[in-house]
This record gives structure tokens, C-alpha cells and sequence, in this order.
């Protein structure tokens, strides 16, 4: 890898290059420190605080409550559907798009980021307009009996369409980063479409994957803004994690809705934790 | 094994020059092939459409007398070594040597009998459980070759394999090659924009041009007889002078050089010297085809000097001796010396593009 080996051979600083004064530095250090205590730390453990006010006792009748426990259920299907389709359209997408030249291909690029630029509430809309009872296909879904909109099937759609940048982006940028020289190296050598795929460009992504997966996962579970608006906000049918936490929340049960909040919380830092390990495993050899 | 093109043109985007326009070449069987060129002139397209991985808009690439546009690159047998070595990162020295038998099916016996063979060959036995991040360019770009080499193709192609690697190791690595392909023979395509390398490995080099073939031909051919200005200039590196011509000649300052029959008055004489073809001599000999010019600067590079010169009507000239010489006449800055131009090469206007 020759940017690993610049970085290699790169004299080891002895001097900071920092030029200022020391109580400038303590003062910036200071701030970024307050702020991230004040925007990240005191609301996680907040949120823990919370949930353990009452006791474990509490907190564990709290998630193991029956609507909970659908509404696990459901967050856990939804992430079962949205996360491997996501991902593997994410990883056709970006082969398509790091390796071959295309009609469109800037469109589908445009096309895999909109969820990034559209708010989710529109989109939950979105559907609701194509889909609802009074929606374009309303009428002939109703007649065949088959509910999208407020029942499960919204909430995937939902979930699938605000999920759909994660995998394609991190994998886009791990093939682009490399080059598609070994896979034309493995078609002369004589490897097969297949081959190659499982034996060159799936190795060769794997940590971006991974990454673009414990991504994609944290916002499929996470997500609020478009499921709420697909949901109908059906008790045991189709409250997701997050919409039973607003919904305890609105019901002045505070050790309820962070109990479940806690379950969030920790699912966004087993993704950090995976977003440091990915780090680590794909730093230049 | 015989690589043969046929008016090979292809183009990426509908508007505009094509990458690759009308080429045809014949490199030999047997022989190293060198497609030399500055970047951008389409050198590697050529071999890429070889290898199979373009595919040509028009016009039939020939592998060993088989028409290739309906072989698929897996079937074409042909060994590709890339500039940046394109090994596989996640796999070992020795599971890379033996991707090209494993995605085959050989049996395991075989594999490993195979790539202990190529390993010896690269002489780098010593390393096949490690994974290329721990070796140096120049061990690489030798597993690449074992890589390439490993499935027997027909034919090598080679894109600037050591366009990556430093000085010293891509001269011990042209050596190796060198010594590699006595061995085997095997038909060999050289992508390349170094000059040196092209010349001193291939048998018959291929120049290209925006990508047109300029001139091909025997290394010393293409060298002593440049087709065009554009093929002087580029091979050597050449002091340019233009002058009207008169009457047959063209006149450079109290030099004159005659202009081939098919040029005419008033056209314009382009005049190539490469800067070690010039010979400097005392103001005080007399000798027809010699110019006074000014020494406007000297710098020693090693065992030679490179001097500036000016010419009385202004142009500046370049010329590369052996140190020892220069320093016999005793060429000093500011003063005048004699310049023999009599190695110059005429193109006429219309001869350059």
C-alpha cells in the first residue's frame, strides 16, 4: 500500500506543530470537552439514570412488559427484512457503480443518497400517498385485502427506504478507494464472475460492509420520523422501539420510556464499538 | 504465441478523440514488444483490449492467429502484470501465486508443486506465508509476475510494471525480467512510457501518440531514425530549431543544413539534434557545419555536463557531454564555443503534425 508506507516512513514528530499558547490550548481542549460531556455523556447517562431510577426491579417489569416485548419483536423483524435486502442491494450498487460505465449511473447515485436529503416524515408520507387507503393503489390493494399503511408492511417499506444509503456508501467508498485492479487481475487469472465476488471483492470490502451493516442496522432500529408516520401506532402490532419509547414517554411514564430508550442506547454504542473495531481491522497494514 | 492488432479503435465517450485510434501492431512470438508512449496516449487501452478487459469498437485482435472478440478475458490466456502489482491484500504470498489454479479447479498436489516452482523462480521462497502489505515494491511486483506466470498464458502483458518502483530497484528488476524471459520466451507486451526501458528490454518498439501509432520498429531503428518531430523530440529528448528554407537550405545563424528535395521556399525547417549528438569544439578550428555559440551555463550531472547554449540569432541549444571532454576544451560560462550541428535531423513543416 503505498500511502501506508508514506505514512511509514514519515519522520516521527518530536515537536507539536501547535503554535499556541498553552492557555489557549487548555481553553479549546476544555470546550470540546465540555460540550461533548454536555451533548453525549450527561443525556447517556441520563437516559440510564432514568431508567434504573425505580430500580432494576422496575426497569426489568419495564421490558419485559408485553407491549415491549411486541415492540422488540417488531423493531428486531423490521431490522431482519431491511438489513440484509439494504445490504445487498448496497453492495450491487456499488459494484455497479465503482465498476462499470453506465447510462444513469449519476442518477443512481443521486437516487442512493435522497433518503439522506429528504426528511423521513416525507417519505413515511410517500407512502402513505401511494399506498394508503386513499392513496393510488389504495383501492386495488384494499380490494385484494392487503394492508401496507398502518400495519406491518408500511413500517418495513418505511424503514427499508431511509436505510437504503448506509451499505451502498460505505461499500462505494472501500471499492472506489481500491481500484478494480485485482478483480481484472482475477478475470485473467481465469476466475469467474462468482469467483471473484466471493473470493476477491467480498474480502476485499468486508469491514466497510460491516460497517455499512452496524449502520444501516443502528438507523433500521432507530428509526422514528417515517415509521411513525406509516405506523397507525397499534398497540402490540405496529410500535417499533422507538415509537413505544415516545409513547411512554407521553404518558407520564418516565422509568418506562427510558428503560426502553436504554435499549437504543445501547444499540448505538455496540455500533460504535463496531465502528472502532472496523477501524482498527482495515488500518494500513 | 503471436499478438497481432488489426485497426484496434475505441472510444469512451461518443464526442471527442478516441482513446485508441486505427492501431495495428504485430508484436512477435517469443519477443518483448514495447508500446511506448507519453501518459495518455493510449498505451495501456492497447493492452487492456489484449487482455480483454475493453473491448475494441471496431478492428480484431489476434492471439496466436485466433480472432479474439468472442474470448472472454477468463479464456484469452493471457498473464497481466499491473503497475500498482493489483495483488490480492487479504491473501498470502502463496495463496496468491495460486488463484489462477485454485479458481481452475487443479488439484491440490498440483497447486502446490506449481507455486514452489514460481516461488523459486521469483527467488522468494523465503516469503510465501506473508501478505503483500510486508513486502517491498520490488518483492510485489516479482510475486505478480509468479501470480501471472503461475497458469502458463500465452501471453505476458505488462503495464508499467515498474513504473512504481525506484531507481535502483526498477533497473534490478529490468535485469530480472530480462534474464526471466530468455527463460521462458513467452510472447511479451510492454506498456511503457519510459524510454529507457522500452529500449533496452524490447525487441521492437511501438511508439503512440494521442492514441495513434507514431512509428514502430527495432529499439535502434525508432531511435537513430525518427519518423516525425514528435517521435524526436519525444525519444532522447531533442533541441528544436526552426528556420525558413531558401533555395534548399535552411540557415542557422552561420550554420546552414539542407533541406530534403520535397521542401519548398518559405516553408519551415524543423531541425532536431538530441543534446548528446552535439559536439563542441575551440573557437579556433574551421570547419563547415559549425556555429558560434555562447556558453550561457554548466552543470555537471555525474560523469557528464549538461551545457546551455545560445546561438547568435537567439535560440538556445542543449548539449550533453562526457565530463572529461568538457573539461579538456576547457568550456567556460560567457564564453564562446563551436557547436557541431552536422548530427542534426531536418523534418519539414508539413512532415510534423
Amino acid at each position: 500500500m503505498p500511502f501506508g508506507e508514506s505514512i511509514l516512513i514519515a519522520p516521527p514528530s518530536r515537536q507539536p506543530s501547535v503554535t499556541e499558547p498553552a492557555p489557549v490550548r487548555w481553553l479549546l481542549v476544555s470546550a470540546a470537552a465540555v460540550l461533548l460531556g454536555l451533548f453525549v455523556l450527561v443525556p447517556l447517562a441520563a437516559v440510564f439514570a432514568t431508567a434504573l431510577r425505580a430500580g432494576l426491579g422496575r426497569y426489568l417489569d419495564a421490558i419485559l412488559h408485553p407491549d415491549t416485548r411486541s415492540a422488540i419483536g417488531l423493531t428486531l423483524l423490521t431490522a431482519a427484512i431491511v438489513v440484509p435486502l439494504n445490504a445487498l442491494f448496497g453492495i450491487a450498487a456499488a459494484w455497479a457503480i465503482a465498476n462499470f460505465r453506465f447510462r444513469g449511473k449519476r442518477l443512481l447515485i443521486t437516487l442512493i443518497d435522497l433518503p439522506f436529503s429528504v426528511s423521513p416524515v416525507i417519505a413515511g408520507l410517500a407512502l402513505v400517498l401511494v399506498f394508503g387507503r386513499q392513496g393510488w393503489l389504495g383501492g386495488s390493494l384494499d380490494a385484494r385485502q392487503i394492508r401496507i399503511v398502518f400495519a406491518v408492511p408500511g413500517v418495513v417499506l418505511a424503514t427499508a427506504f431511509v436505510t437504503v444509503p448506509y451499505v451502498a456508501r460505505e461499500v462505494l467508498a472501500v471499492l472506489e478507494a481500491q481500484g478494480s485492479e485485482e478483480e481484472a487481475a482475477a478475470l485473467t487469472l481465469g476466475a469467474s464472475g462468482w469467483q471473484i465476488l466471493a473470493r476477491v471483492t467480498l474480502p476485499k470490502i468486508r469491514w466497510g460492509l460491516l460497517y455499512g451493516i452496524a449502520l444501516c442496522n443502528a438507523r433500521a432500529m432507530g428509526e422514528f420520523g417515517a415509521v411513525s408516520v406509516v405506523s397507525g401506532h397499534i398497540r402490540g402490532e405496529t410500535i417499533t422501539l422507538p415509537l413505544h419509547a415516545q409513547i411512554l414517554y407521553d404518558q407520564y411514564d418516565a422509568v418506562g420510556a427510558f428503560a426502553v430508550a436504554s435499549l437504543l442506547a445501547l444499540l448505538a454504542l455496540f455500533t460504535l464499538v463496531t465502528k472502532k473495531y472496523v477501524e482498527w481491522r482495515s488500518r494500513p497494514a | 504465441m503471436s499478438i497481432v492488432l488489426e485497426s484496434v479503435t475505441k472510444r469512451f465517450t461518443s464526442a471527442g478523440t478516441p482513446a485508441v485510434s486505427d492501431v495495428s501492431l504485430d508484436a512477435p512470438r517469443g519477443g518483448i514488444t514495447a508500446v511506448l508512449g507519453p501518459s495518455g496516449a493510449g498505451k495501456s487501452t492497447v493492452l487492456r483490449i489484449v487482455a480483454g478487459l475493453e473491448t475494441p469498437d471496431s478492428g480484431q485482435v489476434r492471439i496466436d492467429g485466433e480472432d479474439c472478440a468472442r474470448v472472454p478475458v477468463q479464456k484469452r490466456g493471457v498473464g497481466l502484470v499491473f503497475q500498482h502489482y493489483a495483488l490480492f491484500r487479504h491473501m498470502t504470498v502463496r495463496e496468491n501465486v495460486a488463484f489462477g489454479l485454485s479458481v481452475r479447479r487443479v488439484p491440490r498436489k498440483e497447486i502446490a508443486a506449481r507455486v514452489a516452482e514460481l516461488l523459486q523462480l521469483v527467488q522468494l521462497e523465503h516469503l510465501a506465508d506473508r501478505y503483500p502489505a510486508q513486502l517491498s515494491g520490488g518483492q510485489r511486483q516479482r510475486i505478480a509476475f509468479a501470480r501471472a506466470l503461475a497458469v502458463r498464458p500465452r501471453v505476458l502483458l505488462l503495464d508499467e510494471p515498474f513504473g512504481a518502483l525506484d531507481t535502483a530497484v526498477r533497473r534490478e528488476l529490468r535485469e530480472w525480467l530480462e534474464q526471466l524471459h530468455a527463460g521462458m520466451g513467452v510472447t511479451t507486451l510492454l506498456v511503457t512510457h519510459d524510454q529507457e526501458e522500452a529500449l533496452e528490454l524490447a525487441e521492437h518498439v511501438v511508439i503512440m501518440f494521442d492514441g495513434r501509432i507514431a512509428q514502430s520498429g527495432p529499439p535502434g531503428e525508432v531511435y537513430d531514425h525518427p519518423a516525425s518531430p514528435v517521435v524526436a523530440s519525444f525519444l532522447g529528448g531533442a533541441n528544436l530549431l526552426t528556420a525558413p528554407v531558401f533555395s534548399g537550405r535552411a540557415d542557422f545563424g552561420p550554420l546552414a543544413v539542407s533541406a530534403p528535395d520535397s521542401a519548398r521556399d518559405g516553408e519551415l525547417l524543423q531541425v532536431f539534434v538530441r543534446p548528446h549528438d552535439l559536439k563542441l569544439r575551440r573557437v579556433r578550428a574551421k570547419h563547415p557545419g559549425l556555429a558560434v555559440a555562447r556558453v550561457e551555463r554548466l552543470k555537471r550531472i555525474g560523469g557528464y555536463v549538461r551545457i546551455s547554449l545560445a546561438l547568435p540569432g537567439g535560440e538556445a541549444l542543449t548539449v550533453e557531454s562526457p565530463r572529461a571532454e568538457i573539461d579538456e576544451l576547457g568550456v567556460v560560462a560567457g564564453e564562446p564555443v563551436l557547436v557541431d550541428l552536422r548530427a542534426a535531423r531536418p523534418f519539414t513543416e508539413h512532415a510534423a503534425r
